[in-house]
C-alpha cells in the first residue's frame, strides 16, 4: 500500500512537471559545457575580453573575483595580477573594478539601434544552447546594416564580431527548423577550432551567469551524504518506537 | 527535586507549558494507521519554517526599489556569502511548498478529510491556501526580473474587469496606473510583514481546531468512538514519539528530495526559476510569452478557457472557493476512498486528471486545441464539485469497519 502511494504521488509529481516547451520550434545545438574546465574557461574569459568587453559589461562580475575563481592564481592561491592586467583588462580599470564596457549607451543606441545589453545573466535567460547556436549561425544578408543576419536571433543588431575566426557563411535551404549554412568565404579557424572556441565563450559565460555552481554542487554532495546517513539513524530510531504497537 | 524539575513546575504555575505539550503532543492521540498521505501536514510546517527562516535573512540584503530589487537578487547571489544558498532555499522552497500543500489537500479530498466533523480544519486550511497564493504572488514580484513585472501586471489587470470600479481597484493595487516602484514596495510590505502574521496566526487555529476533532484517518473512522478504561482511544497512539519520530522519517527523506532540487537543478528546468526572470523588468518590452508559476497555472488555465475576461475572472474566482463548500456537496455517508462506491473513485481520478494537463496547458501558448482541451478540463473541473450532491448519493459505498485496519 506504501509503496503504491509513493509510486501514485511520484507520478502526480512528474506529470505535474511535463516539460515546458520553448517559444522557439528550431532545433538549437547542445553546448557541452563544462565550467570545471577551468583551461576553457580562461580561454573563453580571453575571447570576451578582446571581442565582447568593448560594448557589453559584465556589470556584476569584478575582475578580481573572476580571476580567482577561474583559477587564474600561482601555486600558493594568489592571483596572478600581471597575467590579469596584461592579458584580460583592456579599459584602464583597476582589478578590483567591475567589468564594465567602454561604451556608453547613448553611443551604442546611436550607432548600432540598440544598446548592447550587460551579458552577466545572458547564459541563464537565453540558455547555453542558445549562445552557442547563435554564435554559430551567422549568415551573409546584404539587406543589413552590418551585411549579416542570424538563423536563431533574426534581424539581430549586433554584427558578426568573430567574422575573421569563422568566415562568412550564406543560407541554404528554406528549413527554418534546422541550421543550415554552407561556407562562402574561409575564415582563420576551420569549422572544428571555431565550434570549439565559441565552446570556451559560451562556458565563460556559463561561468559569469551562476558564479557559485561549482561550489553549490560541491557543498549538495556533503549535504546529501550527511542526510542518508541521518536517514538510517532516524529510521532505526523510528522502528525502536513503533516495536510496541500492534 | 532536581533543577529542570523545579523550573518546570514554576513554569507551569504561571504558563500551561506542560498541558499544552500534553494536549498536543504527548498526550494527543492520533490513529495508528496514518499513512504515506499524512506527512505532508508536517512538512508544510517545517516549510513554512524555512521560509520564515531564509526570508529574513534575504530581507537583509534585499533591496525593495525599481532601481535596486534586481541588482540586490544578483549581490545576493555573488557577493553575499551564501547568499546563493539562502536564495535558492527559498526559491525552491516556494515551489515545495506548493507541492506538499497540493498533496495534503489531495489526502482531504482521498480520506474525505473535510467532513463533518473536521469542517473547520477544511476551512482554516482553505483560507491557508489563499494566503500561500497571495504571499507567492506578492512574493514573485519581488526579484523584479520580466516575468516578475508581466505577471504582476497580468493578474492585476485581472481585477480591472470587476464592472465599474474595475480601474479604480486596479490602481489601489498597484498603487499607481502601472506596476512600478510603488507596487514594489506594497507588495514586499505584504510579502515579508502582513502574510507571513497572517499566515502563522491561521497555522495555530488550523492545529488547534484539528487536535479539538482529532486526526481523520485512512479508513475515515472516528477513533474517539471506542475508548479504553483510560479515555483513550483504542485505534489512537500517542502523537509523540510514534508520530513525531515517523515525520522525521519523511522530513529527512523530504530533505534528500528538496537538496537534490535545490543543489542540483534549482531552476528546475525553468519551472521553479523562469529564465526570462534572469531579465530585469522593463515596461517597453513585452516577453514573448506571460506564464505565471506552475502553481498558478492550472487556475490560469481556467481563467484563459473562458472567452470572456470578466466570466473568465468569475470562473478562476469560482474554481478556488468551491472548495470550501465541499463538505456540504459531499452527501455520502462514508469519508475514506476505501469504502466509496465506483463514482467517486472515477471523479476524483478525472478531477486529477484535469486539474494536471489544465497545469501543463497553463503554461502554454494557447492554440484552438489547447483552448478546447483546457474548455474540456475546466468544465470536468466543475462537474466534480457540482454533480458531487448527485454521485455521491447514488454511490454504491461498501460498509465502514468499525476499528481502523
Amino acid at each position: 500500500m506504501l509503496k503504491k502511494n509513493i509510486l501514485l504521488s511520484l507520478y502526480f509529481f512528474l506529470l505535474s512537471s511535463i516539460a515546458l516547451a520553448s517559444g522557439n520550434d528550431l532545433n538549437l545545438d547542445k553546448a557541452n559545457v563544462n565550467v570545471k574546465d577551468y583551461a576553457s574557461l580562461q580561454r573563453g574569459a580571453k575571447i570576451y575580453m578582446t571581442t565582447c568587453a568593448t560594448c557589453h559589461s559584465l556589470k556584476y562580475v569584478r575582475y578580481k573575483e573572476m580571476a580567482k575563481q577561474i583559477e587564474m592564481v600561482d601555486s600558493s592561491g594568489d592571483i596572478l595580477v600581471d597575467v590579469v592586467q596584461d592579458g584580460l583588462m583592456y579599459s584602464g580599470a583597476k582589478i578590483t573594478d567591475n567589468i564594465i564596457s567602454a561604451l556608453s549607451s547613448d553611443d551604442g543606441e546611436k550607432w548600432f539601434g540598440k544598446s548592447p545589453p550587460d551579458l552577466s545573466l545572458v547564459a541563464r535567460c537565453r540558455g547555453v544552447d542558445w549562445l552557442f547556436s547563435y554564435l554559430r549561425t551567422f549568415y551573409k544578408d546584404d539587406s543589413k546594416l552590418w551585411g549579416v543576419n542570424n538563423v536563431v536571433f533574426p534581424d539581430v543588431a549586433m554584427p558578426h564580431v568573430l567574422l575573421n575566426y569563422q568566415g562568412l557563411k550564406g543560407l541554404s535551404g528554406d528549413d527554418s527548423h534546422h541550421i543550415n549554412l554552407k561556407l562562402i568565404e574561409q575564415g582563420s579557424l576551420n569549422e572544428k577550432e571555431y565550434d570549439l572556441m565559441v565552446l570556451d565563450l559560451v562556458n565563460f559565460l556559463s561561468y559569469v551567469g551562476e558564479p557559485h555552481q561549482l561550489e553549490r554542487k560541491r557543498i549538495g554532495r556533503y549535504v546529501l551524504v550527511f542526510l542518508f546517513i541521518l536517514l538510517v539513524l532516524v529510521y532505526l530510531m523510528k522502528r525502536e518506537y513503533w516495536k510496541d504497537i500492534k | 527535586m532536581s533543577v529542570s524539575n523545579t523550573l518546570k513546575s514554576w513554569v507551569d504555575k504561571r504558563f500551561p507549558l506542560t498541558e499544552l505539550w500534553n494536549d498536543h503532543v504527548a498526550k494527543y492521540y492520533a490513529p495508528r494507521n496514518l499513512n504515506f498521505w499524512y506527512y505532508f501536514g508536517a512538512l508544510s510546517m517545517v516549510v513554512l519554517v524555512m521560509q520564515i527562516l531564509t526570508g529574513i535573512w534575504l530581507t537583509m540584503n534585499y533591496n525593495p526599489s525599481a532601481e535596486g530589487a534586481f541588482d540586490s537578487i544578483e549581490y545576493i547571489m555573488r557577493d553575499v556569502p551564501f547568499g546563493w544558498l539562502l536564495r535558492y532555499m527559498h526559491s525552491t522552497g516556494a515551489s515545495f511548498f506548493f507541492i506538499v500543500v497540493y498533496l495534503h489537500m489531495f489526502r482531504a479530498l482521498l480520506y474525505g478529510s473535510y467532513k463533518k466533523p473536521r469542517e473547520l480544519v477544511w476551512i482554516v486550511g482553505l483560507l491557508l491556501y489563499l494566503c500561500l497564493m497571495a504571499e507567492a504572488f506578492f512574493g514573485y514580484l519581488l526579484p523584479w526580473g520580466q516575468m516578475s513585472f508581466w505577471g504582476a501586471k497580468v493578474i492585476t489587470s485581472l481585477f480591472g474587469a470587476v464592472p465599474f470600479i474595475g480601474d479604480w481597484l486596479m490602481e489601489i493595487i498597484r498603487g499607481d496606473f502601472n506596476v512600478s516602484g510603488v507596487t514594489l514596495n506594497r507588495f514586499f510590505a505584504l510579502h515579508v510583514v502582513a502574510l507571513p502574521l497572517i499566515i502563522l496566526g491561521l497555522v495555530v487555529v488550523h492545529i488547534i481546531s484539528l487536535h479539538e476533532v482529532g486526526s481523520n484517518n485512512p479508513d475515515g473512522v472516528e477513533i474517539k468512538k471506542l475508548k479504553d478504561e483510560n479515555g483513550i482511544p483504542k485505534d489512537g497512539i500517542a502523537f509523540h514519539p510514534y508520530y513525531t519520530s515517523k515525520d522525521a522519517v519523511g522530513l529527512v527523506f523530504f530533505l534528500i528530495l528538496f537538496s537534490i532540487v535545490m543543489f542540483y537543478f534549482p531552476t528546475m528546468g525553468g519551472y521553479f526559476l523562469e529564465a526570462p526572470n534572469f531579465d530585469p523588468a522593463n515596461a517597453l518590452v513585452t516577453p514573448e510569452h506571460i506564464a505565471p508559476v506552475w502553481y498558478f497555472t492550472p487556475f490560469y488555465a481556467i481563467l484563459r478557457a473562458v472567452p470572456d475576461k470578466l466570466a473568465g475572472v468569475v470562473a478562476m474566482g469560482v474554481a478556488v472557493v468551491i472548495f470550501f463548500f465541499l463538505p456540504w456537496l459531499d452527501r455520502s455517508n462514508v469519508k475514506s476512498i476505501r469504502y466509496r462506491g465506483i463514482y467517486y473513485k472515477v471523479f476524483l481520478s478525472l478531477f486529477v486528471v484535469c486539474f494536471v494537463i489544465l497545469g501543463y496547458l497553463g503554461m502554454e501558448v494557447p492554440t484552438p486545441a489547447k483552448t478546447l482541451l483546457a474548455q474540456i478540463c475546466s468544465f470536468i473541473y466543475f462537474s466534480f464539485f457540482f454533480l458531487m450532491p448527485i454521485y455521491t448519493t447514488l454511490d454504491k459505498n461498501k460498509t465502514v469497519p468499525k476499528r481502523v485496519t
